[in-house]
């Protein structure tokens, strides 16, 4: 296990300096997420129209993992699809569980630098809560945890 | 045969030797990553020492049948080393007599057991329970429990932001529907110690007894519970050098025969229809089915060798650590020490500016330096400081000044990373 190649400098560039960070004032969708181990929690705001993210904004209190996940997400999301943010979800997901190898066929690009979390079983909700956040948004779900039924690592994602 | 005893070369001198102390110790040897292990998360979990672990083999290898049961060798030998152990944390906690230790899988247990065998019998309606801010959760959630259950009341004793009780509150909190106290000795998450021999006067002169949980207070002093007058009073094994799955409560005699019992089933019983039950006299009536003979044994093991080590040395040990680690921690800038109460036990519980308590974790773990991060299980002391968690460095007898450094010198290299 190597931890310093999570702690890069684009997650800790990400970690100071937030992306998307704050409120949306034309925001219709929305979603507020919890990790109740490490009390880490975030919400995240999102203007959706005719099936594209026109915005999304998050804010919240979490680790640099959570906030440089988050911050490199809504970068990612933003201008998309739902479609596409769902795939990406899915995606990030599977890369920080093992399940999708980082050289393989994806469309993560850059967010593959989390691809070091699932070495680290304790920090990989960490990395989740956004997307998981996130889909619950876009979904229409008001809150979610990283425990219990709503638990990512034991729900599948597309299910929330 | 022979008894454990702690390895000569921890107690050739007079003068505690930290390092012939870590010999005793296998799992210290460990590297991680490359790095030395500084094991400092000992409030969650001790380590074992060797004769521990011999003591417990030796039993498996050649002590091991059911308890209380057959007249076969090993079931007589398994029964006595049992009742020995048993025999060995009541002289741990200078309690009366043998049968006020009741075994029980850990802390957790035994204040379910008393919630149930004396909280479900004694405490009513609009009764009230009283808890403090500094309690762990499992000294909360049990009663709680207790109180959707019957319509009781949970009344908390605050805290100053030293992390102290404010025991001017605690006494304004009684009155004629108080039936029980459950205090903590010492705070899981702060290392406060709380004056719990006066709160327990202060109880009993309203003939309202209490409970203490001794789980953070055990591995780091020497308890008396006849001295401390407790009711009720807690601890696990492996926060004290010994195994998983075992703890006691000690109860005093009269209360504990008034008790109604927890679990039903094997051991319990000194008879059985179907029409009718009568119970066994203590402490077997708490000791429902098979225990985990191993790890009691263990558990006696462990007291041996802390004593052999000797408490009174381990206190003043663990106080000249944590005097150091504090003086040290409070050089670095954008430190603050959560909980600085004027006693307290070796436990240093602190934020970083900037830098949240899981980042620290997992960086230190690089370092070798294992720390607890997180809520530490009492979510009302998180809430009292405004921080939704801490990171915690917890120190036993065994960890070193150089580890001490160790961590000073991690958190220095991750204020840098994070610069």
């Amino acid at each position: 296990m190597n931890t310093k190649s999570l702690y890069q400098e684009v997650i800790l560039d990400h970690n100071r300096n937030p992306r998307n960070y704050g409120s949306l004032d034309n925001a219709n969708c929305s979603a507020e997420g919890h990790n109740p181990l490490c009390g880490d929690h975030l919400n995240i705001k999102l203007n959706l129209s005719r099936g594209y993210i026109n915005d999304i904004a998050f804010q919240g209190e979490s680790c640099a993992i959570c906030k440089a996940s988050a911050s490199m997400m809504t970068a990612n999301v933003k201008g998309k699809t739902q479609a596409d943010a769902e795939t990406l979800i899915q995606e990030f997901r599977d890369m920080t569980i093992g399940k999708l190898e980082p050289n393989g066929n994806h469309h993560l690009g850059h967010l593959t630098v989390f691809f070091g979390v699932r070495n680290l079983p304790t920090r990989v909700k960490c990395a989740i809560l956004p997307w998981h956040t996130l889909h619950a948004a876009l979904n229409s779900v008001a809150t979610i945890s990283t425990e219990a039924e709503d638990d990512p690592m034991h729900v599948s994602i597309g299910n929330a | 045969m022979k008894l454990v005893e702690p390895s000569l070369k921890s107690l050739s001198t007079s003068m505690f030797n930290v390092e012939h102390i870590r010999a005793d110790f296998p799992i210290l040897k460990l590297k991680i990553d490359g790095k030395p292990l500084a094991y400092l998360d000992n409030a969650a979990s001790s380590q074992m020492p060797q004769p521990v672990i011999d003591r417990m083999v030796r039993y498996q290898t050649t002590q091991h049948a059911n308890i209380n049961r057959a007249v076969h060798y090993l079931s007589e030998t398994a029964t006595l080393e049992y009742e020995k152990s048993r025999h060995k944390l009541k002289r741990f906690i200078n309690a009366n007599e043998d049968r006020e230790v009741i075994f029980t899988s850990g802390t957790t247990d035994a204040i379910n057991l008393v919630a149930h065998g004396y909280g479900r019998k004694f405490i009513g309606s609009g009764d009230e329970i009283i808890l403090t801010t500094l309690e762990h959760h499992s000294n909360i959630v049990p009663w709680q429990m207790l109180a959707e259950e019957n319509g009781a009341k949970i009344c908390v004793v605050p805290i100053d932001d030293t992390g102290e009780l404010l025991i001017d509150e605690y006494k304004q909190l009684f009155n004629k529907r108080t039936k029980f106290v459950g205090v903590t000795h010492v705070s899981n998450a702060l290392g406060t110690i709380n004056p719990i021999k006066q709160m327990i006067e202060f109880a009993h002169a309203r003939d309202v007894p209490v409970l203490v949980d001794g789980a953070q207070a055990a591995p780091h002093m020497k308890i008396d519970v006849q001295d401390l007058d407790c009711d009720f009073y807690t601890f696990s094994g492996h926060k004290l050098c010994g195994p998983t799955g075992i703890g006691i409560l000690y109860g005093k005699a009269a209360l504990l025969e008034r008790m109604q019992p927890f679990k039903g089933g094997g051991d319990m019983i000194a008879s059985v229809t179907f029409e009718k039950t009568t119970y066994n006299t203590i402490p077997h009536k708490f000791e429902a089915g098979t225990p985990p003979i191993a790890a009691a044994i263990g558990f006696g093991a462990a007291v041996d060798y802390l004593s052999a080590v000797n408490m009174s040395t381990i206190a003043t040990y663990e106080h000249d650590l944590i005097t150091y680690a504090t003086e040290q921690i409070r050089r670095i800038p954008g430190i603050r020490i959560i909980g600085a109460a004027a006693e307290k036990v070796a436990v240093l519980s602190f934020s970083v500016d900037r830098i949240h308590p899981h980042d620290i974790g997992t960086l230190l773990n690089q370092e070798g330096i294992a720390v607890r991060t997180g809520h530490h299980c009492a979510q009302p002391v998180m809430r009292h400081f405004k921080v939704p968690a801490t990171t915690r460095a917890s120190f036993a007898f065994y960890n070193s000044m150089i580890e001490v450094d160790a961590l000073i010198s991690g958190i220095q290299k991750i204020q840098k990373i994070f610069l």
